[in-house]
């Protein structure tokens, strides 16, 4: 259910693969994905922004029951990642090694595969969190 | 506005139901709740259900329903507010009460969560989250309060005891509620030892999958005095719904749930009260943190003091205000488009003094709280009892 079609993963690349998002006119705000209507203040008019691919954890968990694209990884951990200039986003933390997740551990966002092959037998590929 | 009153409730026991579909287990409290209310008939209904499309491959359940009690005809809508779909329906029908529309509705809830494979259960579940930002980088629905769990506990210096004493209050609640899918007793041990979910949470400390329907019928002032039958009549004294930002990473304050104080806000303005009036509260408490987040937010407890508030039973039975008293989603049971009716009929149960061996003794005024997601939607009902 979860597993991205074509079409679906496409229209997500900017976002997903450049971490492409938007910075408000009116306020400043920072947007990710791009939408059309600013949260923090309503205005409708951006400013393209490209995400810093470095922050901090804010908060985390460690996976042990997943849904049906990510029984092969339990246990992972799973984090919210507030960015550097704004943005904030969840995603997985991996890489530690002799290590153990804290929140506010800085971390570097990288460009990994993230789902095993849907039903529509397509790689979903986006950013994981690694620590600095 | 026109007063709208409970004139009638209804569940069926709740459990895995292998041998009942969706539209047997919501015929059961349905009739329960009309034979309750001495009506044989109503002007319109309601259906709070999460997913019937995604749990038994069912859409269109307003007409299957009516169509199944034997009336079709009648103006029928599903309502949906992912795990707040029937406190939802619930506020559905009190405008159709209240504005004039319909003078008898019968709201009802449903889930049917158990024909479907536990990894078709968990996806279906998934979906009150953001999927493409939340659920497609590997978030599930426990991994997300988990996140809330840790953010409560770095923030406020929550325990996991603590958070494992929800479980095991509403686990003995559930002990005296005949309807309720688990009727066993937890220790603070067994809770903290059972199997990790998503940690800091155990699979004691999550909600289960559950096959239940609920049902209350509503009306006017002058059809509710008509049945009353020398029972006290219960009002819907207020009501509030909110919503919040979907995606948890969106919100400022990871270990706190705005969408419940705005929602609690609106119904305690509307009622006349403050928190401090409550005396008892049905609570959406979908994992144990949630609980006591919930508890902080509905300003029963100051914020951060969710954890030892519980810890010193004043969310207990005979405590300073009983959250729960059912056993809660925990013991209870969590057929997620039933659980916001489900809490509308225990506390009209428990007005009406007929909560039997786990009755809230002198309870006048009671809070219904159900939440949608990881918070992005929730409503609260205000009930009160008119002797």
């Amino acid at each position: 259910m979860t597993a991205p079609t074509p079409a679906r993963l496409t229209r997500e690349f900017p976002a997903r693969y450049r971490l492409e998002g938007g910075r408000c006119l009116a306020c400043g705000a920072i947007v990710y994905p791009q939408r059309l209507v600013c949260p923090a203040c309503g205005g409708r008019e951006f400013a393209p922004h490209r995400l810093s691919n470095r922050g901090t954890v804010k908060t985390f968990t460690i996976i042990h029951v997943a849904g049906s694209a990510f029984k092969q990884q339990v246990p992972y951990i799973l984090a919210v990642v507030a960015l550097e200039g704004g943005g904030t986003l969840t995603c997985e933390l991996t890489d530690l090694v002799d290590q153990q997740p804290e929140i506010g551990m800085a971390v570097e966002l990288q460009f990994r595969r993230v789902q095993e092959d849907g039903e529509a037998g397509v790689i979903a590929y986006g950013h994981k969190a690694v620590p600095l | 506005m026109r007063d709208v009153f409970i004139i009638g409730v209804g569940m069926n026991d709740w459990g895995e139901l292998w041998e009942l579909s969706l539209r047997t287990i919501w015929t059961q409290a349905a009739l329960a709740a009309l034979a309750d209310a001495g009506v044989d008939h109503v002007d319109a209904m309601t259906v709070g259900c999460m997913s019937g499309g995604l749990f038994v491959g069912q859409e269109h359940l307003g007409a299957l329903l009516a169509d199944e009690l034997g009336m079709a005809g009648i103006p029928a809508t599903r309502v949906e507010s992912a795990c707040a779909s029937g406190g939802v329906a619930l506020r559905t029908g009190f405008l159709e009460v209240a504005s004039g529309i319909s003078d008898v509705v019968l709201v009802t809830g449903v889930e049917k969560m158990t024909d479907c494979s536990g990894d078709e259960a968990t996806a279906a579940l998934a979906t009150a989250a953001d999927q493409e930002w939340e659920v497609f980088p590997g978030a599930t629905f426990p991994g997300l309060y988990a996140m809330m769990a840790r953010a409560h506990m770095a923030t406020w210096g929550t325990t996991r005891e603590q958070l494992a004493m929800v479980a095991v209050k509403n686990h003995g609640n559930g002990l005296h509620n005949p309807h309720a899918q688990y009727r066993r007793a937890v220790t603070v041990e067994e809770v903290l030892n059972a199997t990790v979910v998503a940690d800091p949470l155990t699979v004691l400390e999550c909600s289960p999958i559950t096959d239940g329907a609920a049902a209350v019928v509503l009306a006017d002032g002058e059809t509710a005095r008509r049945l009353a039958k020398g029972r006290p009549l219960v009002r819907i004294a207020g009501v509030g719904l909110a919503t919040d930002r979907m995606a948890l990473h969106n919100r400022s304050d990871l270990a706190a749930l705005p969408a419940v104080t705005k929602a609690a806000q609106k119904a305690y303005a509307m009622a006349g009260i403050t928190p401090q009036q409550v005396h008892v509260a049905e609570v959406h408490d979908c994992f144990t943190i949630a609980e006591i987040m919930i508890i902080e937010a509905l300003g029963f407890v100051p914020v951060g003091r969710g954890g030892p508030a519980t810890q010193a039973g004043e969310t207990a039975r005979g405590g300073r205000i009983p959250v729960n008293p059912s056993g809660g989603l925990k013991a209870k049971g969590h057929p997620v488009g039933a659980t916001g009716v489900a809490q509308a009929v225990e506390l009209t149960l428990q007005l009406r003094g007929e909560a039997g061996p786990r009755q809230v003794e002198k309870a006048r005024i009671g809070l219904a709280q159900n939440m949608g997601g990881t918070g992005a939607s929730s409503v609260v009902h205000i009930l009160e009892v008119i002797p």
